[in-house]
């Protein structure tokens, strides 16, 4: 059997392959795309400590993680293209109405 | 009927939040239902649900049960936060009745959301392991993303909800990886028997609790709009509908610190010495960035922003001393800070309706003439802000600085005191341009009885609270102690030892 | 070592075999360019309009009802695995859930949501 550090490490990397995205990519789609890759990587991860400790409640967490990222992508997307059709932009830095 | 009683028993025990969900409910049918106009009465059967939810955790006070499985803890605690998030979400009810209609609005659907935000940010208060934590966080966000983007006109209105939704999910993220690791390294998510494994030695210390404290720590500190993770905060603040705003302020606030202080000083309280240092930083940052920051605010909406940024701040002072004292002037501070708030924001959209303006700075010039109520009402309110004796911000402020003190944390309440004489500038701004500032004339404000009553229920709880803050506090010890004492034989073990 | 050793080889050799492909194809295949070719392929009929047309918002709207309530029924498994465990209590909360649900799909269709003509 794979050792559990080998899944833990792949969701290590994974979230950090999201935060990284989100921080430097400009475009909503792909910043929201990286987000979602970081809650799939804490769905990896827990899925991962729950067999390792034979437990079931990690999978019951994948489930609600899983809800609550399909909302999540539902209110996003809408959120985002109401903003598009506002500004007809998807690249961030052109949302500069509100700054100090 | 037998098998059912555990499930009777369970459901006696969620009555407030389950009113209130069942109220979002009712009001997403019936107002569906219903033509636009006729919709907006659906603010009615908003209110109604709130009120019996409040009605409902009064009777529930005194209980302590912990239910599904421990998932659900209801004690006094639990019964505080019960009975002050609907009452504010309430109040922002009664103030959004015309504004909703002036601002075109969908009125079901905020309404709806409104109720769904409040049932998360009671579940926060209530949640009894980490994921019905996360799952009141994000019922309680989700539902604000939308409502801040609500004005779909308004291309500010959909860039603050971007924002918003864009950082809140980002921290979302955090939060849900330091749950992980915290459930790995502890083998449970139920807040208790993490609690019972911290405490051993070998696993406090291990990386995995380590990283996802840290972890945790970073996605609270989204959510209560702690510096350096404030970012979002005045661009959501201002851009929202300000009824929005207020329940940005107010209600979600008061749902994440009450998951936020139980879960971090009730039962993280073992691994204090890892977590006050953190603290500490986030404390003074939110304190000195929010409040250098108003000062050059104009526009009051974002002015509060940053206030409420430096409100956090204090908080955290209270929460960095880490003591059971500090727990009930923790409560305490919520409620003064809620009513203040509640009440500015009230202000906010009297003004916006009855002027016709925005809610900057110029446009409250010449307030105290054109509506002295408005104008005294939004001047006790900043005062209690600002911390002027004898209102609620005060004694909260006093109560918590007192107990840091008592700590032996100087240097943060020497820092916190400095900030709250800045802070006074900028508050006192806002009244200078009231009663000192000479505005246009303007034609006289339609009257808004429900409006008017939100004010008068914000400003005389800001008073009374203040002027007789006993019961309060004594409501907030009993509150405290009540949430604390799952670990009360196991601390005195420790302290015997 | 020796226990990966044939993975090594494998991975070397299915390289080699799609490398050389490729490079074969490359120099030895015949190229004719012309403006028919270059079309997208719509199954046989001559493409017509621009592929960056705007969709409508109902397919939007199907999509994240489809997204949502699909998701959602997840929850319906976990249940039915242990219903016999669960019994009365299991029964009645699904239901609770269920009738969640259905509100929401009858809100969805007083909003007009699936509403195409």
């Amino acid at each position: 059997m794979t050792p559990i550090n080998y899944y833990l490490g792949l969701g290590a990397l994974l979230f950090a392959i999201g935060t990284v995205g989100v921080l430097i990519r400009r475009n909503l789609i792909v910043v929201f795309m990286s987000i979602e890759l970081m809650l799939n990587a804490v769905n990896l991860t827990f899925i991962a400590l729950g067999r390792a400790m034979g437990s079931a409640d990690g999978q019951v967490i994948v489930f609600f993680v899983m809800i609550v990222a399909g909302v999540e992508a539902a209110v996003g997307l809408g959120i985002i293209l109401a903003a598009f059709r506002n500004r007809l932009t998807v690249n961030a830095d052109e949302f500069n109405l509100l700054r100090w | 009927m037998q098998a059912l009683g555990p499930l009777i028993l369970s459901w006696r025990s969620v009555l407030a939040p389950g009113i209130v969900a069942l109220t979002a409910v009712v009001t997403m049918l019936v107002g569906s239902g219903l033509s636009e106009d006729e919709s907006e009465s659906v603010g009615w059967i908003a209110l109604t649900g709130l009120v019996a939810a409040a009605i409902a955790s009064l009777a529930a006070s005194g209980d302590h049960i912990v239910t599904f499985g421990g998932s659900l803890i209801i004690d006094d605690y639990t019964a505080f936060f019960y009975l002050l998030i609907p009452v504010c979400s309430a109040v922002v009810v009664l103030f959004s009745f015309d504004y909703v209609a002036a601002l075109g609005l969908p009125a079901t659907e905020y309404y709806a959301l409104l109720l769904f935000a409040t049932t998360g940010m009671m579940l926060m208060a209530g949640a009894g392991d980490l994921i019905v934590m996360f799952l009141g966080l994000e019922t309680m966000s989700i539902s604000a993303y939308v409502m801040a983007a609500m004005a779909q006109r308004d291309p500010k209105s959909s860039e603050a909800g971007l924002k918003y939704f864009l950082l809140g999910a980002f921290s979302t993220g955090f939060l849900l990886y330091g749950i992980a690791l915290l459930y790995g390294a502890t083998g449970s998510i139920k807040l208790e028997a993490v609690a019972q494994m911290v405490r051993k030695h070998s696993i406090a210390l291990s990386p995995f609790v380590l990283l996802g404290l840290g972890l945790i720590l970073v996605g609270f500190g989204f959510k209560v709009a702690a510096a350096p993770f404030h970012v979002w905060t005045p661009d959501a603040y201002e851009g929202a509908p300000t009824s929005v705003t207020a329940l940005m302020a107010v209600g979600i606030k008061l749902g994440a610190f009450a998951g936020f202080i139980r879960v971090l000083l009730i039962y993280l309280a073992p691994l204090h010495a890892q977590w006050s240092g953190v603290l500490w930083a986030l404390a003074a940052l939110s304190m000195t960035v929010g409040n250098l920051a108003a000062l050059a605010q104009e526009n009051i909406k974002r002015m509060l922003a940053y206030s409420a940024i430096a409100h956090a701040g204090y908080i955290l002072v209270g929460m960095t001393a880490g003591r059971s004292e500090v727990g009930p002037a923790l409560l305490y501070y919520l409620l003064g800070y809620a009513f203040a708030n509640l009440g500015a924001f009230a202000v906010l959209v009297a003004v916006e309706q009855a002027q016709q303006s925005g809610t900057k700075l110029d446009d409250l010039s010449g307030l105290a003439r054109n509506h002295p109520m408005l104008a005294a009402a939004m001047a006790l309110f900043m005062l209690s802000l600002m911390g002027m004796p004898p209102l609620a911000g005060f004694v909260g402020k006093f109560y918590i600085f007192s107990v840091a003190l008592e700590s032996r944390y100087v240097w943060l309440v020497i820092i916190a005191t400095l900030n709250s004489v800045v802070s006074a500038y900028y508050y006192a701004r806002v009244i200078v341009a009231m009663y000192m500032r000479e505005g246009a004339e303007r034609q006289a404000q339609t009257r808004q009885p429900t409006l008017l009553f939100a004010l008068a229920v914000a400003a005389l709880a800001t008073v009374i609270i203040g002027l007789l803050p006993h019961p309060y506090i004594s409501a907030s010890s009993a509150a405290y102690a009540s949430a604390e004492q799952v670990l009360r034989p196991a601390t005195a073990a420790l302290q015997t030892k | 070592m020796t226990t990966w050793f044939p993975v090594a080889l494998m991975t070397a050799f299915a390289a080699l075999v799609v490398g050389l492909m490729v490079t074969i194809n490359a120099i030895v295949g015949p190229r004719s360019r012309d403006p028919v070719k270059g079309e997208a392929f719509e199954c046989g009929n001559p493409p017509s309009g621009s592929a960056w047309r705007r969709f409508s918002v109902h397919f939007y709207l199907t999509a994240i009802l489809f997204l949502v309530f699909d998701v959602e029924v997840v929850f319906l498994y976990p249940w039915a695995v242990t219903i016999r465990q669960l019994g009365a209590t299991g029964l009645v909360e699904a239901g609770i859930f269920i009738v969640l649900m259905l509100a929401g799909l009858i809100y969805a269709l007083r909003r007009g949501m699936l509403d195409w003509s």
